[in-house]
């Protein structure tokens, strides 16, 4: 039996270190989201794209992200964990990036929408504000 | 946490807010959750209306032969927020590598998690169960197969988690010493979920669980019993190499021009024809990689037999260049070639373990 040592390594230049792999994985998605804007803007319908269930190869999902880029609004939620909220060169194409608190991906969704959903401020977010604002009026200590 | 819980009853809606936790984030959790169980985005507000009233189920988690690789791959997941939420929220009343207690104690535990939630709580089994001489395999003097039909006789269901507990493994792989079966051998009259895989996606075991805690039932199972969102396609169908398997274009070798430029697995053993799993989607190590984009062959190791099934580096049994003929006049019709060539194995497969003889490498060679 050939022993460790005999195992001769040999280390080879790659004449292309870095090959471009171009998977074309990212190309459907652009046509998903086109049909996406269509159904929203004719019909008010939203979609919801989850990118962790389509099955890209290496650099499809950057080529995806690159392809959609960064348009004119960005923003940023701190709630369990950050989460990047960015509409895309498409108006109503919005890219949102969920992280958890030790900043590791939990899911990540293109939402086609006039403003994402989570964006919005919740019923049940707004009932607990009246009731803490109205709290801390009738709070002997408050004082503007 | 856990035991305040317990003792409160709180629905997870109600514990999330007095954590602080906005209905944002709430949202945010679920939409979270709903890539965790494979389900579509727009399931997120059903999610957080189910998961608002959730209530805590009792989980006792059995291991038998097994190597314990099934727990490590759930314990070493990283989604903390997500799956710590889950577990926060889950009673995991008994298991042996995780709890402190041993012995009597340990015991206790268990027998006091059955009788205070008889009829809801859910059994997770890791590992085959031997039917030879009970002392193969025994925890506390007690043997694997009374423990499992003592502990599932109250129990709403059941989760095989793995391909021993699923389908007997590697315990169950020729000459099977120990008489290992699967628990879909023994447990007859309560439902079980396969979650199979050596080891199972960590995520897939928790996504099952999470199904259960929102919707307070199992998933869609396949004919196998295994959850049909992440087993309902073959590894090969959801392959990001799938097109150059199409236009005919595969590694020879693991260190060829083929396989420096990422081409398709198949003529050197890769099983994803034959398998069913969430890998190509759901990856490994945090999305990371899974064994193909590493450039490995799949091993089909969420797929009954697969130690017995042939060599890992023998390609599967359907000569390819009919595979490329069949490609040119099906173009656009790819998925059911694939499915094709998996049944064709698997029936093989089937017709070997029936007669217990296991799939010779001639079975599986291309040229045969």
């Amino acid at each position: 039996m050939q022993k460790l040592r005999d195992i001769v390594v040999r280390v080879e230049e790659r004449d292309d270190p870095d090959p471009v792999i171009n998977h074309s994985n990212a190309l459907p998605i652009m046509h998903e989201v086109l049909h996406g804007l269509k159904r929203l803007h004719e019909k008010g319908e939203t979609t919801t794209i989850d990118l962790r269930s389509i099955p890209f190869g290496p650099g499809d999902e950057e080529a995806l992200l690159r392809q959609l880029g960064c348009g004119e609004i960005s923003i940023e939620l701190q709630s369990l964990g950050k989460s990047t909220i960015c509409e895309t060169l498409y108006p109503g194409v919005w890219v949102i990036d969920h992280y958890n608190a030790e900043g590791e991906r939990i899911a990540l969704n293109i939402e086609i929408n006039r403003v994402p959903e989570i964006v919005q401020s919740q019923p049940e977010d707004i009932s607990d504000s009246i009731i803490r604002l109205n709290r801390q009026l009738n709070s002997e200590n408050f004082a503007c | 946490m856990a035991e305040e819980l317990k003792r409160i009853g709180k629905t997870l809606g109600e514990s999330l807010r007095e954590r602080g936790v906005s209905r944002r984030g709430f949202l945010k959790f679920c939409s979270a959750t709903a890539s965790l169980m494979a389900l579509p985005p727009a399931m997120a507000p059903a999610i957080a209306a189910s998961l608002e009233k959730a209530k805590r189920p009792s989980v006792i988690w059995l291991s038998f032969q097994e190597c314990t690789g099934c727990t490590e791959s759930l314990t070493r997941s990283h989604s903390p927020s997500v799956e710590n939420l889950i577990f926060d929220h889950i009673s995991l009343d008994y298991h042996h590598t995780l709890q402190v207690a041993s012995g009597a104690a340990a015991e206790a535990a268990r027998e006091a998690a059955m009788h205070e939630n008889e009829g809801q709580y859910i059994v997770v089994v890791d590992g085959s169960i031997p039917l030879g001489n009970p002392g193969y395999s025994a925890i506390a003097g007690i043997s694997n197969l009374q423990m499992l039909e003592e502990t599932v006789a109250g129990a709403a269901a059941v989760v095989a988690v793995g391909t021993c507990a699923a389908f007997g493994g590697l315990p169950q792989a020729s000459p099977n010493p120990t008489g290992a079966v699967s628990v879909s051998d023994i447990v007859k009259d309560k439902p079980v979920v396969n979650v199979s895989g050596c080891p199972p996606i960590p995520t897939v075991i928790t996504g099952v669980l999470a199904h259960f805690l929102t919707f307070g039932s199992l998933p869609e199972l396949d004919s196998l019993g295994r959850p049909m969102v992440f087993f309902g396609k073959s590894i090969h169908d959801r392959c990001y190499r799938r097109p150059f398997y199409d236009k005919g274009l595969f590694a020879e070798t693991f260190d060829d021009e083929g396989a420096r430029k990422g081409w398709c697995l198949y003529r050197l053993g890769c099983k994803g024809p034959m398998t069913y799993n969430a890998c190509a989607t759901t990856k490994w190590n945090q999305g990371a990689s899974w064994p193909v984009e590493s450039g490995h062959g799949c091993l089909g190791c969420s797929e009954p037999n697969f130690w017995d099934a042939g060599g890992f580096y023998n390609a599967l049994s359907i000569p390819d260049s009919d595979i490329t003929r069949q490609a040119a006049y099906v173009a656009g019709a790819g998925v059911a070639l694939g499915a094709a060539a998996g049944a064709i194995n698997r029936n093989k497969q089937s017709k070997a373990a029936s007669a217990h003889e296991t799939v010779t490498i001639d079975d599986l060679d291309k040229q045969s």
